[in-house]
């Protein structure tokens, strides 16, 4: 959530993880990650099932040893650290509170391994609770309490010892949709108030674009890139980023026309070459992939007066989702163009565009700079 | 509340599965126990059955005749408090030791991966195959004075005396804590294999060291298991008569052997009856409240 301008003062790193791979009997769960996590951001992993999140989150805290590679904690070598060593603390995706204690000795239980004195534990407690706002609850055992207030008492107890990293495992995996969106908000909230450094997994991508500064992509081990929520959505740099984060319309193709200022790139599914009013690296014949996003697509029942980058097609199907409906096109060759059209638009458009409806025959433009051009 | 509610619910297939162990409970317990508790307020007789009736019908007039001398003696022979002592005493510690093997062995084979685990868990339960009484008899033949046992010490050189274990308290409690061990090893397992892990990681990652882990997390949790075998072991063992009277010598009379004693030498059923009343109330009225108290503490460890 931190504005631009506020993450270049807080450019220090606290995290560098080099080359880190693990092998589990010969699959590669996590395949030579380099990444700097700096101080004070919170940074999501996200990946679909299985791409080794959670592996590269455990080995983080001590519970797993890499195969190869390096983690340094401020500069520190993490690898010689046990588990209880390490000044970092993970809240985890059970919560994994003990059962048998009430919350305040849940939240104690790490203070107390540090022999501090009984009152500043008790301090220590009671404003972490606050920070929460479970006071009312400190006598309770875990089981008495709701999904969502165990959440806050896990939060709690890894942040009571002022971790120097605090490792979130899907944080919201256990919650409902609607506590889920009003949790993630609160959690980013708490997190900046105390100013620690933060690192979660998820595979939801919504969540890490809400919740994080940057995010990194995993896929099969691999971090694919890593970037704002906002670069990252923007500008992907492979087919799988741009097809994991979002809907995307991917046109297959190869670089025709590589001049200074613009390249077109031919694609089967169009009928017209796809003109891109920047110049990319790469030769003439080059095979490439051009992706544009639903939002970024018009579509309209005249012809647009733009001279490229539009087609026709027959409206297949509109899916109403409330805030936006998507416009499902079928272009001539058969391929298939999502257009988002927000709501608020379809109400006070023109007569035209509020008429436009299945079956009907449309046109779909985009503008010259909105395409993105991937290589892998 | 929602389970509050459910239980209003009258369910005919519930109360019938709860019918079948409750009347079992009822023949095959509380029956007998009526009937022992009836014979230990009679006189003994030299007749068939070896007791006098309670109530008796004669001349138009019905006696009901409450003999509490059985009772009367339990108290003033020191021998029978001396017996009732010697063996909660020695259950005690047997359940003590069973308890000191049987964690360790319990822990251990519940961090196993599973196939192992089975075997071990095999190699526990095994030797209940075979007859206790064989059990007991071949320990005899490894602790008497040339067994098998003072054979391998002299050979070792560890000894140059046979060591007298046969006939002493160490050979019973040896025997006890033998056959015994599986009762406490059975129910701490299957505490512990049901742990989350990830609670010792959590543990773990808040700075705890394994022992200190094992003491605050795996060891609370357990308790119930702990109870469990405790309770299977401490209850039989009180009366236990096989393994002193094979084993055990003249310091090791437990109030088992004296009931053998009572029953069969004196042919004193009434007073053999008080002897197991008595027994059964001593261990009866403060292990149910003891699992009572312990059960209202347990209900937020189990679940959750
Ligand atoms: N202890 C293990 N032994 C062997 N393979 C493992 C082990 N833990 C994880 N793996 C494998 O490593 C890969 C990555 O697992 P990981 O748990 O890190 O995935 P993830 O990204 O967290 O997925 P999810 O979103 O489903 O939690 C998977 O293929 C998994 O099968
Ligand atoms: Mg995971």
């Amino acid at each position: 959530m931190a504005l631009p301008e506020n993450k270049a003062k807080q450019k220090k790193v606290q995290l560098q993880i080099c080359g880190v791979s693990k092998d589990f009997d010969g699959t590669l769960a996590v395949n030579n990650v380099d990444l700097d996590i700096y101080q004070g951001e919170i940074f999501a992993l996200l990946g679909a099932s299985g791409c080794g999140k959670t592996t590269l989150l455990r080995m983080l805290a001590g519970f797993e040893k890499p195969s190869a590679g390096s983690i340094l904690l401020e500069g520190e070598d993490m690898a010689r650290l046990a588990p209880y060593q390490r000044p970092m603390n993970m809240m985890f995706q059970s919560y994994a509170l003990f059962p048998h204690m009430t919350v305040e000795n849940n939240i104690a239980f790490g203070l107390k391994q540090d022999r501090m004195p009984k009152q500043q534990i008790a301090d220590k407690v009671a404003e972490v609770l606050g920070l929460v706002q479970m006071e009312a609850y400190a006598k309770r055992k875990p089981h008495q309490l709701s999904g969502g207030q165990q959440q806050r008492v896990a939060l709690a107890r890894s942040l009571a010892k002022s971790p120097k990293l605090l490792l979130l495992d899907e944080p919201m995996g256990a919650l409902d949709k609607k506590l889920r969106t009003r949790m993630q908000l609160e959690i980013v909230n708490i997190l900046e108030k105390v100013g620690v450094t933060c690192v979660m997994v998820t595979h939801d991508q919504e969540e890490a674009m809400t919740m994080a500064d940057r995010v990194g992509i995993m896929n099969a081990g691999i971090l694919s890139q890593v970037g704002s929520p906002m670069e990252v959505y923007e500008r992907p740099n492979s087919r799988m980023t741009a097809e994991f984060i979002g809907s995307v319309n991917l046109f297959e193709g190869e670089l025709v026309v590589d001049e200074v200022g613009y390249v077109e790139i031919a694609s089967d599914s169009l009928e017209s070459n796809i003109y891109i009013a920047h110049g990319i690296v790469g030769s003439e014949g080059m095979a490439l992939a051009v992706a544009i996003r639903p939002e970024k697509i018009n579509i309209s029942r005249t012809e647009p007066a733009q001279a490229h980058n539009k087609a026709r097609g027959v409206v297949e199907d509109i899916a109403y989702l409330g805030s936006h409906s998507v416009y499902h096109v079928r272009l001539p060759s058969g391929f298939k163009v999502l257009a988002s059209v927000a709501n608020s638009n379809r109400q006070i458009a023109s007569d035209e565009q509020q008429r436009i409806t299945w079956g009907d025959e449309v046109f779909v433009s985009w503008s010259d700079s909105c395409a993105v051009v991937l290589y892998s | 509340m929602k389970a509050a509610a459910e239980r209003k619910i009258w369910r005919p297939g519930r109360s019938l599965v709860i019918a079948v162990p409750f009347i079992w409970l009822l023949l095959f317990f509380l029956a007998p126990f009526a009937i022992v508790f009836k014979i230990s307020f009679a006189e003994s007789q030299l007749a068939q059955p070896p007791f006098t009736n309670l109530v008796e019908w004669a001349e138009d007039m019905l006696t009901l005749s409450l003999n509490l001398f059985n009772y009367k003696d339990l108290v003033e022979y020191d021998l029978y408090l001396k017996g009732y002592l010697t063996s909660i005493k020695i259950a005690f510690f047997s359940t003590v030791f069973c308890l000191l093997l049987g964690y360790p062995i319990a822990y251990v084979i519940s961090r196993m991966p599973p196939h192992t685990r089975n075997v071990c868990l095999m190699l526990v339960i095994m030797p209940s195959w075979t007859s206790f009484l064989v059990r007991i008899y071949a320990w005899m033949g490894i602790l008497k004075g040339n067994g098998l046992l003072n054979n391998l010490l002299l050979w070792l050189g560890v000894i140059d005396q046979p060591l007298a274990i046969m006939h002493t308290p160490t050979a019973v409690y040896i025997g006890i804590v033998y056959a015994y061990l599986p009762f406490m090893v059975l129910p701490i397992y299957a505490n512990l294999v049901k742990h989350d892990h990830s609670l010792l990681e959590a543990s773990a990652d808040l700075g705890a060291k394994p022992w200190t882990s094992f003491l605050r997390i795996t060891l609370p949790l357990s308790i119930g298991g702990v109870i469990a075998g405790s309770m299977l072991v401490f209850i039989p063992a009180v009366g236990e008569f096989v393994i002193p009277e094979l084993l055990g010598g003249p310091n090791s009379i437990m109030i088992g052997k004296l009931l053998w004693a009572e029953f069969f030498n004196a042919r004193n059923w009434p007073g053999a009856a008080a002897v197991a009343v008595v027994m059964l109330l001593l261990l009866v009225l403060p292990l149910t409240l003891f699992h009572r108290y312990q059960a209202r503490d347990l209900e937020g460890r189990e679940d959750a």
